[in-house]
Parts: C-alpha cells; structure tokens; sequence
C-alpha cells in the first residue's frame, strides 16, 4: 500500500513539472521547519530517508546525536498553491528517523502517533476541529490593525475579508476543508474554522492553516500573527478545539438516552482532561504571553470545570441538533502552541479518564466567577496556572504529561519554559516603570 | 488524442483531411458553420445563445469558401467563451482579411496537407488533453487513472492518493449510490482501521478540491452514503 502511495507520488511530480519538493517538520516549540530536494532526490528520500543536522533544530539532538533522517510520508503530499503553476512546488510532512531507522524521540509527530495508537489499541479513533484565532498587524513591529471593525463586520473596505477568502481557497485547494471563516470579537481579529479530521492529519492541517495565513498576509504586504493575546485590553486569540471519539462508526461520546446526551466514555473522557488540567497547560499554553489570554473578562478559560453553556468553562459541550453526535470542545488552547503536542495531552489525559473510569464533576454554574476563592475551594473548582512558572511546576509533577511526551519532549519543554520563564522574570517592564518609578 | 470539431458547410470536401487526423489518433466530428455563424453577437437585439464545441478539445472554422461566414463563427465561439483552441482554414488568397477581430488562436491556409494542420493543432493543444485511453470524463471532470491525471474544467488537481482512489472508483461507476462501507472496503480495503468517518472526511477533502462551483458532483444521500453526479455543478 505505501508503495503505491510513493508511486502515486513519483508519477504527480512527473506530470506536473514538479522542481522542488519541500520536506516539512516540526520542531518541539511548534514551529514548522522545512528543506527543500529535488525530484531526482525523491525516490532515496521514501527509501531511506533525508539526512539533515538535527542539533539546529529546538528541541531534537544534542550535537553529538545530530544526525537525523527526515522521512516523508507520501499521504501527506501536496502541491503548494501559492507557487507559481508551472514549475511547481510541492510539500510532504516527514517523520524523523535515527540513523538507526528508529522513530526519533524528540519529534511531535512521532508523540501524537505513539497517542493515537494508544486509542486505536483501545478501540477509539480521535477526530479534532480546531478554531484559530489570529490577527492582522501593519507588521510585526507593532500591534497597528487593518480595522475597527467587531464580530462579523463586513465593510466595504474590509481587505481583511480579501485576505481571508484567498487563505480558505489555498487551504481548500490543499484539501483542508473549512466550515467558517469570519471577523473575531477584536479589532483586526479573524477566524478560520476546520473542519473536522483525524488527530493527525488535523495536527498537519493546523501547521499548514499557520502558514497558508501568514503567507497570504505576506503576499498582501501585512503581518498575520497567532500571538495569544498580542493586545492588552481586548480579546486574545484561542484555539478551540473540538474533540469527538469514535468507535467504529457510532460516536462514542454520545447516548441520546443520557440526560446530557453524554455516555460513559465521554463523561470519563471529560473527566480525564480536568483531572489533568493543570499539569498540561505548559504543552496548549506554552508562551509566557500564552497566560495573559487566560484571564477573566474574555471568554478565555479560568476555572478547571465543564458546562454546556458558559463560554468560560475549560471544556464545553456544544449543543447539536444531533443526539449521535457530540462533541467537547476544549476552550484553553492557544494557537501558538504545537499542535501536535496539544492533541496528544488532550487525547492523553481524556484516554487515562476513560481508562480509570473518571467520575464526571458536577456541571459549573453561571455565577462561577462571582464565588469568592474560598467558595470556589469549597466546591473543589480549581484554577488554572496563572502563569508559565506555576504551569511548568505543574507538569513536572506529572506522571501523564511524562508518558504521553516520552522522556526526551517532557524534559526539553521543562527546560525550555524555566528559560523562557527566567528571562521574562528578569525583565523590568514598562508596566513597573509606569507604576512604580515615580513613587518610590 | 484530441477531439476535433470542425465546423464547416462542405464537410464531404474535407473528408481527405478529416481522414488524416483520425489516422493520426485524433477523433473528427463535423458542425455546421452556417448555423455557428448566425449566432455571432450582435449590436441590435438580444444576444444569442451562444454556440457550444460540446465535448471537443480544439475548434476548427472553416473559412476557406465563405471568408465572412468564417470570421462571424469564430467571433460567436469567442462571444461564448469557449476555452478551447480555436483554428481557422483560410484561403491562401484571402490570408490578408485575417486580422485581431477573429480572435483565433492559429490558422492554416491548406486544408490537403495534412502535416501542417496536425502540427498547427500538437502546439494549439500542447500537451494539455492528451488523454490516454481510459480517461473517464464526467461533465467538467476527466480522470485519467493512467497517469493519475485528474482536471476540472482543464485545470489540475492535486489529489493525494487516497482521495485519487476514492474518485476513481466513484467515477467509474457514475451516479450509483456507494454506502460508506461500500467505499471503506473498496477503497481501503479490509484491514483497515477506523470507522466510515474516514470516507466522510476523504469526501470532504475532494470537495474542497473540486471548489464551490463543482464541490455538489459528490452529492451526499442522507442515511446511505455518496454518489458521483457529473449533472451537479453550479
């Protein structure tokens, strides 16, 4: 079967006067990293793979480690749409191999197959849409937007609905299906809504949705930035995320004779994730800014509960007019975080739920926000890390965390939020200076 | 090979030529040039339907007897927007009336020599519909499942796999109804693991490729599955 894949591959290149294939990866951080061969390269590179110096990359080897072999996978194959026609360039996501032709430790993609693998042995497969919020800047200098303009604003001047049609049509032309695509609540805030798909290939969507965006702003002279919350004062930018078990074909979240329409594998599933809240915030909240998104007064998730309502919970359940088919959709996640990872703790945690048989916890009530610490102590709501320290503390507690990453991710993330955390610490912000200076 | 249309009132004449291409490969089918002709666009009056080369590759106006007659149905495919290449035959004496108003693609002055006409017509298409025997064609889609070819109106599609084989077998059998199991099993084979999700998923990607005008050739039968209906576009 693989081989016909490669095949199919070799014959489009061919066909369509394909000159460069770019080999696509990810490094721990998220962020995507690439090389480009030639067609006459193509053929080793499925046979053995492409060799590159993987300690440039964040997160993969130490020097005396640093070969790594980039092997594509031919079912991810797709010609760029924003090359030029002829002459074209293509993509394929790889894997990352040892020289010994081992999956490599350190690569996200290999930690969310090793994930849903788990699942598949448990009889589940995981299906993911994901919202991504982002804006439009002038540039990256600064936080200039295109417009003034609210939820769902259509003026005549709005470039910004130009950008986002153009965006959809690559997308759709690379096969990522989108649902919606819209003005956010925020001033030059925008939204682009998947479709869903499975873990896998929705973690290489959201990686090629990042770029395709950035791209078109490019095109277009302007900046388009996943910043979580890149303006102090308005709304930030998440990732909901919508997840659904399926086994087989029936939705395993489902059972239209639950008051909730929830069966047992999605209460424990549920369950599983807020158990485990805490400690997995460092992988859907990984930037020291990620934490100023998730306060209170902005639809962002404070509190560790679930509703069906309340767009301030960490997990929500959507309503449908379908009883099969439900859906939780995780609030917390922010699109600068890598998606790969994100989807692994997500499934992770809701897995070890399903597993240990987690018991839900009640429902959160409206006035959640209102209940004073004590209260909310009381009624055992806990809170999510305020900030990257208290997160990353968190998560180095965390047997799950641990096992899901593997050894080699759980440790690198440590060590790279405590820097990232230590140089933020030692900064003396402008905030401080306002405030301070001149009564001290 | 190409699909000639020759649009011309004396098609007995040109039966020698008609001869040659097919045994070059091409297939030749004949139209009527005083009917194209009348629908040329007009400043009076309501536009007229426009003129259509229906299945054709590449257009061929005869305008060696009737030089007005011609240029009026090269003009009336023009007004149509047809997107194929349009070839005029003209007169070697007439050759100085040819100008930018027949918005024509090439012509040739001898319709007896065959080799200059095949010529004129191998760089008018190019390599663009050289189809190879088993291309399937549905309305504005061809699959070609010999090179892995699949175009919507002309223009290539990047398919992965996956979805090529999931197209192929839709296509192949138009407009019947496949259950998701059907297609999970066909398509994937046995040992596959997952459920029908997949086929939806797959589904929902080719019509992302095929775009709003066509994404409704895959049309979904509530409760069943799909089916491929060229009929379906908008």
């Amino acid at each position: 079967m693989v081989e016909r894949d490669v095949d199919y591959v070799l014959r489009t290149v061919e066909e369509r006067d394909i000159r460069f294939i770019r080999l696509w990866f990810t490094d721990v951080l998220g962020f995507l990293k690439s090389f480009a061969i030639t067609p006459v390269e193509l053929e080793a590179a499925f046979d053995e793979g492409m060799g590159f110096d993987g300690s440039a990359i964040e997160g993969f080897a130490r020097a005396r480690e640093s070969d790594m072999l980039a092997r594509p996978d031919p079912s991810t194959f797709q010609i760029l749409p924003w090359r030029p026609d002829a002459r074209g360039v293509a993509r394929m996501f790889c894997d990352i191999m040892t020289p010994e032709g081992e999956p490599f430790a350190g690569d996200p993609r290999a930690v969310l197959r090793r994930t849903v693998a788990r699942a598949r042995e448990m009889g589940f497969s995981f299906y993911l849409g994901p919202e991504l919020e982002y804006f439009y800047f002038k540039d990256s200098a600064g936080t200039e937007g295109l417009d003034a303009g609210g939820y769902f604003d259509l003026t005549p001047l709005d470039m910004a609905s130009d950008l986002r049609k153009r965006t959809v049509l690559y997308l759709e032309q690379m096969g990522i299906s989108v649902e919606s695509v819209h003005h956010e609540v925020a001033p030059s805030q925008h939204e682009i809504v998947l479709r869903d798909d499975e873990a896998l290939t929705m973690a290489d969507n959201v990686m090629t949705a990042r770029l395709a965006v950035k791209e078109v702003a490019h095109e277009a002279g302007i900046y388009a930035t996943f910043m979580p919350k890149p303006i102090q004062g308005a709304w930030g930018s998440g990732m909901h995320t919508h997840m659904a078990l399926y086994e087989g074909d029936t939705n395993a979240f489902a059972d239209p004779e639950d008051e909730l329409g929830l069966s047992k594998v999605g209460k424990a599933f549920i369950a599983g994730i807020l158990q485990h809240a805490g400690e997995m915030t460092p992988v859907l909240n990984q930037w020291v800014n990620s934490y100023k998104r998730l306060v209170p007064g902005y639809e962002a998730p404070v509190y560790v509960c679930w509703a069906r309502r309340n767009r301030s919970a960490l997990l929500r359940i959507p309503g449908t007019d379908r009883r099969d088919d439900v859906r939780v959709e995780a609030r917390s996640p922010d699109p600068a975080c890598n998606p790969y990872l994100a989807f692994a703790v997500l499934l992770g945690a809701g897995l070890h739920g399903v597993a240990e048989n987690a018991t839900l916890p009640p429902e959160a009530t409206e006035d959640i926000h209102s209940m004073t610490p004590a209260e909310r102590r009381a009624a055992q709501i806990e809170s999510l890390p305020e900030d990257l320290f208290e997160a990353v503390n968190a998560m180095e507690r965390s047997d799950l965390v641990r096992e899901i990453l593997g050894e080699h991710v759980f440790q690198y993330v440590i060590r790279n939020k405590r820097a990232e955390w230590a140089a933020y610490r030692a900064y003396v912000s402008p905030w401080e200076i306002e405030r301070s200076l001149p009564i001290l | 090979m190409a699909r000639v249309l020759i649009v011309t009132d004396r098609s007995d004449d040109l039966l020698g030529l008609a001869r040659g291409l097919e045994h070059a490969g091409h297939s030749v089918r004949f139209g009527s040039l005083t009917e194209v002709a009348a629908l040329r666009p007009t400043l009076a009056g309501d536009p007229p339907k426009p003129p259509s080369v229906g299945d054709a590759h590449v257009a061929i106006v005869d305008a060696a007897k009737d030089l007005s007659r011609g240029r009026d149905a090269c003009r009336a495919y023009r007004f149509a927007e047809i997107e194929v290449p349009l070839l005029a035959i003209v007169d070697p004496d007439s050759v100085d009336a040819v100008g930018p108003d027949w918005e024509i693609d090439d012509f040739v002055t001898d319709a007896e020599r065959t080799g200059e006409l095949l010529a004129r017509l191998r760089l008018a298409i190019g390599s663009q519909v050289l189809d190879s025997a088993g291309t399937i064609r549905l309305g504005d889609l061809t699959v070609d499942p010999e090179s892995y070819q699949v175009r919507m109106k002309g223009k290539p599609l990047d398919l992965t796999y996956k979805e090529f084989q999931l197209l192929l077998y839709l296509a192949r059998r138009p407009s019947r109804v496949f259950s998701r199991h059907q297609l999970l099993q066909e398509v994937w084979g046995q040992d596959f693991y997952g459920g029908t999700r997949t086929v939806d998923v797959h589904v929902r990607r080719l019509r992302a490729k095929f775009g709003v005008e066509h994404e409704s050739m895959i049309v979904t039968i509530r409760n069943v599955g799909y089916r491929l209906d060229a009929e379906r576009s908008r």
